[in-house]
């Protein structure tokens, strides 16, 4: 139960009930399609960009808490970041929910409420859908939709 | 039950000891004890499926039909008794009428691609329905794509059966071929195939029935049917994973060409012509499975040693008290609620995803499956997802069903 509830923390139960920046943006500097094929997990994140700052990043879809949560907190994350900040973001988000369960890992602040996933790798897709869909949107040149496969 | 006048007497479903046999069910799993409701993927092995394996690689290994030493001709008994097996369990007229595949979905890409080229041509249709299973799709997608076909759906109801009323306004003289589950995983839906067949066979159209669920729930008779093909998959019948069966009618195998090219599906090769063995070999280039086909022959022995018509009654007492428990769970809904079912029970639970439903139960030792099935047209008709599935087989119980509603009380408090 108690990995459960590491998992399942309040401060994700709530991003998933209330998803912060829950919305489409009108002409986005970028549009970027995610997809998980294993559960049917599926977002669209939009990104505006101000020069090389994100000045707003939103996203819609549907998916499991995990998923939500982990957009949710992503959107909030990554506002007013630079675009190679928001990719060193990803790099550390990535490292922290792949090292194994047994060691230690860097303090992401909110975005640590994430780290319970270790215990579940079934789950470690859910949460970095959000991550790689943004990953690509912001690269240079956006290819197809993401997959997490 | 008060005993009556005729008819022997049977002894009561012994569920107790039907689970002693299976040695993975008593394992437990994140300190509680297994509860294993995820049929519908595959179902677990009995100790004779285990045994037979065992048996046969310690007793009698070698190739199959190559060899004149007493190994060779112990191998080749084992593998073509199993044929007969299948026969028998399938009711197919002949044992030659057996294909030995890899699995269900190889069954459905043989037919395809050799039935499905020598009849499908440019204008015609090739009808499925909605609730089929991608195995049961994308064979037929591919072959009309390459034949200049038209692939057509029959669609289903809220509850998910079948539109018959659609299904005979949509066969015509253009279908060539009809292919349908008897029973769908994601739904648990019985199609009345026997109807089906009828009206498709009045069309002129030839009948593949995917039974990959329908062959462990329930007797299946492919003569009484009348089906021209029927497929089945070896590790849901209690058998292991890499055997599949492809029962097709003597008539239509014969005139098939071959599927793939290589050893035993000869009679004699040259490099000027070759010219191709009678069936089944035919159907079965390269050494085969053989330790698959005798496993899965002790999978449906030990079905049928129960009795096919005992293990539908057990299960469909189990559907009966899963349907009104799981309806007892707040926010429940259940997805696939035709009037001829068998114990397959899919739901979405309001507010929470069915992927967080699959985790938290799974930590009680409850194992379901979640996501869509491979079904997703199904998903789509009902607009959620994915579902959460519970999926019982001969060794489940009323206590795995109250283990599966206490997780989902679980699920409901962690999500406060
Ligand atoms: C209805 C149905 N058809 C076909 C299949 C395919 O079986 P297999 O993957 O063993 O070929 C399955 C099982 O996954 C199924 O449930």
């Amino acid at each position: 139960m108690s990995e459960l509830n590491e998992l399942y923390q309040q401060m994700i139960l709530d991003h998933n009930r209330r998803p912060r920046n829950f919305r489409a943006i009108e002409a986005p500097s970028r549009v970027q399609e995610g997809y998980n094929p294993l559960c049917g997990d599926r977002l669209t994140l939009y990104v505006t960009l101000d020069g090389d700052i994100v000045a707003d990043v939103a996203f819609q879809g549907s998916g499991c808490a995990i998923s939500k949560a982990s957009a949710s907190l992503m959107t909030e994350a990554l506002k007013g970041k630079r675009v190679d900040e928001a990719r060193a973001l990803f790099d550390r988000f990535h490292r922290m929910i792949t090292t194994p369960p047994d060691q230690p890992v860097e303090d992401l602040g909110k975005l640590s409420v994430l780290a319970g996933v270790r215990e579940f790798p079934t789950r470690v897709k859910c949460a970095s859908l959000a991550w790689h869909t943004m990953k690509t949107a912001v690269a240079d040149e956006t290819a197809g939709p993401v997959t997490t496969e | 039950m008060t005993a009556g006048a005729a008819g022997p007497r049977v002894a009561p479903y012994d569920v107790a000891r039907v689970r002693g046999e299976f040695p993975i069910l008593a394992q437990r799993v994140h300190g509680q004890p297994l509860v294993y409701l995820d049929n519908a993927a595959t179902t677990q092995k009995p100790r004779a499926v285990l045994d037979a394996l065992r048996t046969y690689y310690e007793t009698a290994n070698a190739n199959v039909h190559r060899g004149v030493h007493t190994l060779s001709e112990r191998a080749t008994a084992g593998f073509e008794g199993a044929r007969q097996t299948v026969a028998r369990f399938l009711h197919a007229a002949e044992p030659r009428e057996i294909i030995f595949t890899r699995n269900a979905t190889e069954g459905v890409n043989l037919v395809a691609q050799t039935f499905g080229r020598q009849r499908v041509g440019a204008g015609d249709e090739v009808l499925v329905t909605a609730m089929e299973h991608h195995s049961n799709i994308v064979p037929w997608q591919m072959l009309c794509e390459s034949a200049g076909a038209r692939l057509r759906v029959v669609p289903i109801d809220d509850e998910g059966a079948l539109r018959m009323d659609e299904l005979r306004r949509l066969i015509g003289p253009r279908t060539k071929i009809v292919a349908v589950s008897q029973l769908s995983n994601a739904l648990g839906t019985i199609n009345p195939v026997a109807e089906i067949i009828a009206i498709a066979h009045e069309a002129g159209a030839a009948v593949l029935v995917d039974g990959a669920q329908a062959a462990y729930h329930m007797p299946v008779d492919v003569q009484a049917l009348d089906c021209d093909f029927y497929v089945c998959t070896g590790h849901k019948l209690y058998g292991p994973t890499g055997i599949g069966v492809l029962y097709g009618k003597a008539a239509h195998l014969e005139a098939m060409p071959p599927y793939q090219g290589g050893g035993d599906m000869i009679a004699s090769v040259t490099f000027e012509k070759t010219t191709y063995n009678v069936i089944p070999a035919k159907f079965e280039a390269g050494t085969p499975n053989i330790a698959g086909a005798i496993g899965l022959a002790a999978g449906l022995d030990y079905m049928t040693a129960i009795g096919m018509d005992r293990i539908q009654a057990h299960e469909q007492e189990l559907l009966e008290y899963g349907t009104a428990a799981l309806a007892a769970v707040p926010g429940l809904r259940l997805i696939g609620t035709a009037p001829r079912k068998a114990s397959i029970l899919s739901f979405v639970i309001d507010g929470i995803h069915p992927h967080d439903i699959g985790t938290i139960v799974d930590r009680e030792g409850v194992a379901i499956r979640t996501g869509h099935h491979c079904a997703q047209p199904v998903m789509e008709r009902f607009g959620v997802p994915a579902t959460a599935r519970a999926s019982l087989a001969l060794y489940n119980t009323r206590e795995d069903i109250d283990r599966l509603v206490a997780s989902l009380h679980t699920v409901h408090e962690v999500f406060g």
